[in-house]
């Protein structure tokens, strides 16, 4: 078991995930009854307040805050403990983050901040919600830089060894989120905040625009990446097998450095702006992560069949029968990442440059993150719940609560099949995202989409009340590991933090050399973005409204 | 670093359908002109009204074969008077807001444009069924952004 103080630390974090996971899942909850028009809310509470509680809460907080106590867990356990400054760090950077949190959600509850999680200018929000979102970034930076600090300690210590391959990857992932959060800063602090608290006129629409998804699209590979994470290093351990090949891993995730972040564009294909050219070029760019995406894929299909033969399967798919289903720790991870073929082939859609058109701001995109986010994430953060709070509690899994798990996993998934797959339908009939319910003046267009059975938004509804269902129990479940279940006493009742070794003997040594990795992003961020953004510089400026 | 054969396999079969796939794009959109709607005009978004071609919104004739069709997008609505058009003939949509970001969306088609204040956006589409076409605004754009709808008659 990790030192008691950094268990504390972790704990803290994945606390406050799951009070964002239970307020975010319960406006979840109201939006699919608000869009079949079921639910009429009070008139102090309004949609879009609601929308974006759902976005931050959800897509922001809940997953930080579950990736720092994941990562804190891993880095103690596999570098060992930390020490008092990187400890200290790590506090702080929890106490800025979480006074951004509360500054921002106290500003969207309060209606001053109705702009959703994207924040597009000119919708003005108070200049408050900005400067909390600016802390919440800043503070993930000092969490960042006391793991790094403690990862550079350890490397200092163990001179010409490979770090292990959790530290490596949490590394990897924090690189990136520093790099992608330039953008967001640059825009927070140098455009939002001057403009919301009225020291300039107008701001700069479509760079902030850019800047936004210059950040935005990498956000998408934080989440990402420590699910990739736990399909890398925690599950091949399940397997009782090692990591199937350690250089294929670390090339895998500093590809993700390289290619994740100079391609924000094709999250604005359809706007103007930016030529033709510039789009294009960053549909390309976008694409290569399918390279890394590919090589997990393999990798893991190899750890399934390896495993599965050492316990003596036969034949062609013998070792699908082999894999542990009856462990809830790997059968929800199988789960997040069957649902990632369909995630991960809709993206290929929505990249696809003139494809965009068909799909762009319908409920399809909805439809998209919830079976990329919003499972294979989520559902992949889900399994790492089950054994990770034990762990840092000390308290038991019992069999009955292994039980509750498959049947809120299950839930989970029966839940997202029916609302996501009725969000990609109605997506292609039309049906727009973001968008309180209108029968937009009884158009035969609109009304298609409350008839039928899948392209239904009432079918929307039952999925999304089967996915609250399963929420609510996934919070029994970690409040139960928190305060409740019982203390492990015995050797045996102890949960353990499942990490697999992994072989370096044949990883040639410039995998681990940040400066090639970083160097290269950055020439490539220069080469898709210089340009287009230096070009931006004299649009004319928009003055702020208030539209809700 | 060892790549085991199967491996090498699947990666070459991924990377050559991904160079594929993306020269089909890259033709289509090149060659055969098939981009998303898009732009690069700008106008003082405070100066719309008197800028042409916003200073009269509405459907012009071109010439023979192509309409310009100019609106004006704003919370919660479209400037824009009687909208219809002739099927098979080249419309060009032109589209810019005077307040927040809006999209120009007409459902069943793919006419799918962002409108961001400050620029104009310009597509190019040519009806090919007649009817009456829901025409919304899929971008967030403040509490009335559902009543954001209008029509179009291609006849």
């Amino acid at each position: 078991m990790i030192a008691a103080q950094d268990r504390k630390l972790a704990l803290w974090n994945i606390a406050v995930a799951y009070i964002a996971f239970l307020i975010g899942t319960l406006t979840g909850l109201l939006q699919v009854f608000i869009r079949n028009d079921a639910l009429k809310l009070p008139s102090w509470l309004d949609y879009y307040q609601i929308l974006t509680a759902h976005g931050v809460l959800l897509a922001l907080i809940f997953t930080t805050y579950f990736i720092f106590g994941f990562f804190i867990t891993g880095m103690s356990k596999s570098l060992g403990s930390f020490g008092p400054k990187v400890r200290l760090c790590s506090w702080i950077g929890f106490a800025v983050t979480t006074i951004g949190t509360v500054l921002a959600t106290v500003m969207i509850v309060s209606g001053k901040a109705s702009v959703l999680y994207t924040f597009y200018a000119p919708l003005k929000a108070s200049g408050w919600f900005y400067v909390g979102l600016a802390l919440f970034v800043v503070g993930t930076w000092i969490s960042s830089f006391a793991l790094v600090g403690h990862y550079i300690v350890w490397r200092r210590r163990n001179k010409g060894q490979f770090s292990p391959l959790f530290a490596f990857m949490t590394i990897t992932t924090i690189v990136m989120w520093l790099i992608s959060c330039l953008g967001v800063v640059a825009t927070v602090v140098f455009q939002f905040i001057p403009w919301a608290f009225g020291w300039v006129d107008t701001i700069n629409v479509e760079l902030s625009r850019s800047l936004f998804w210059y950040f935005g699209h990498p956000l998408v590979y934080f989440w990402l990446l420590p699910a990739y994470m736990a399909w890398y290093v925690i599950v091949p351990k399940l397997l009782g097998t090692k990591v199937f090949s350690d250089s294929l891993a670390r090339l895998a995730f500093v590809l993700f450095i390289l290619f994740s972040i100079p391609v924000g564009f094709h999250h604005q294909l359809t706007e103007p702006g930016i030529s033709e050219f510039w789009k294009f070029l960053q549909v390309v760019l976008t694409f290569m992560v399918i390279i890394p995406s590919l090589l997990t894929a393999f990798s893991m299909f190899a750890t399934f069949e390896i495993s599965g033969r050492q316990k003596g399967a036969k034949g062609l798919f013998g070792w699908f029968k082999k894999l542990p289903w009856k462990d809830v720790r790997f059968t929800s991870i199988f789960i997040a990442m069957a649902f990632f073929i369909p995630g991960g082939a809709g993206g290929i859609i929505n990249a696809s440059f003139q494809l965009n058109e068909i799909v762009h701001n319908t409920l399809w995109i909805v439809g998209h993150f919830h079976i990329t986010v919003g499972t294979p994430v989520a559902m992949t953060f889900m399994g790492l719940t089950f054994w990770l709070i034990p762990y840092l509690t000390g308290r038991k899994f019992s069999k009955s609560m292994q039980k509750l798990g498959f049947i809120q996993i299950f839930t989970w998934t029966i839940g997202m099949l029916l609302m996501s797959t009725s969000q990609h339908i109605l997506g292609l009939l039309g049906a727009p995202r973001r968008t309180a319910y209108s029968g937009y003046n009884d158009h035969p267009a609109a009304q298609g989409w409350f008839e039928g059975l899948i392209t239904n938004h009432v079918t929307m509804a039952v999925g999304g009340s089967i996915l609250f269902l399963s929420a609510m129990i996934l919070i029994y479940i970690v409040v139960m590991s928190m305060f409740l279940s019982p203390k492990a006493i015995r050797e045996e009742d102890f949960v353990e933090f499942p990490m697999a070794e992994s072989d370096t003997e044949h990883t040639p040594k410039f995998l681990e050399n940040w400066w090639i990795w970083i160097g290269i992003a950055f020439a490539l961020i220069i080469i898709a973005y210089a340009i287009p953004l230096g070009g931006m510089l004299d649009n004319p400026g928009s003055e702020g409204y208030k539209t809700w | 670093m060892h790549l085991h054969k199967y491996e090498k396999i699947w990666l070459v079969f991924g990377v050559a359908s991904l160079i594929v796939f993306l020269s089909i794009v890259g033709v289509s959109a090149f060659a055969h002109n098939h981009g998303p709607s898009g732009g690069m005009e700008t106008i003082d978004p405070k100066k719309v009204n008197e800028t042409a071609p916003f200073d009269k919104p509405g459907v012009t004739q071109l010439d023979e074969d192509t309409y310009q069709v100019a609106i004006v997008a704003l919370a919660f609505g479209y400037t824009a008077p009687d909208l219809k058009v002739p099927v098979g003939k080249e419309i060009i949509f032109k589209v810019t807001s005077t307040d927040v970001v809006h999209s120009f969306t007409i459902v069943d088609t793919k006419v799918n444009m962002m409108v961001v204040p400050g620029h104009i956006t310009t597509k190019s589409y040519t009806f090919d069924k007649p009817g009456k076409y829901l025409i919304l605004c899929n971008e967030y754009c403040g509490a009335g952004h559902h009543m954001m709808y209008t029509e179009i008659e291609v006849y």
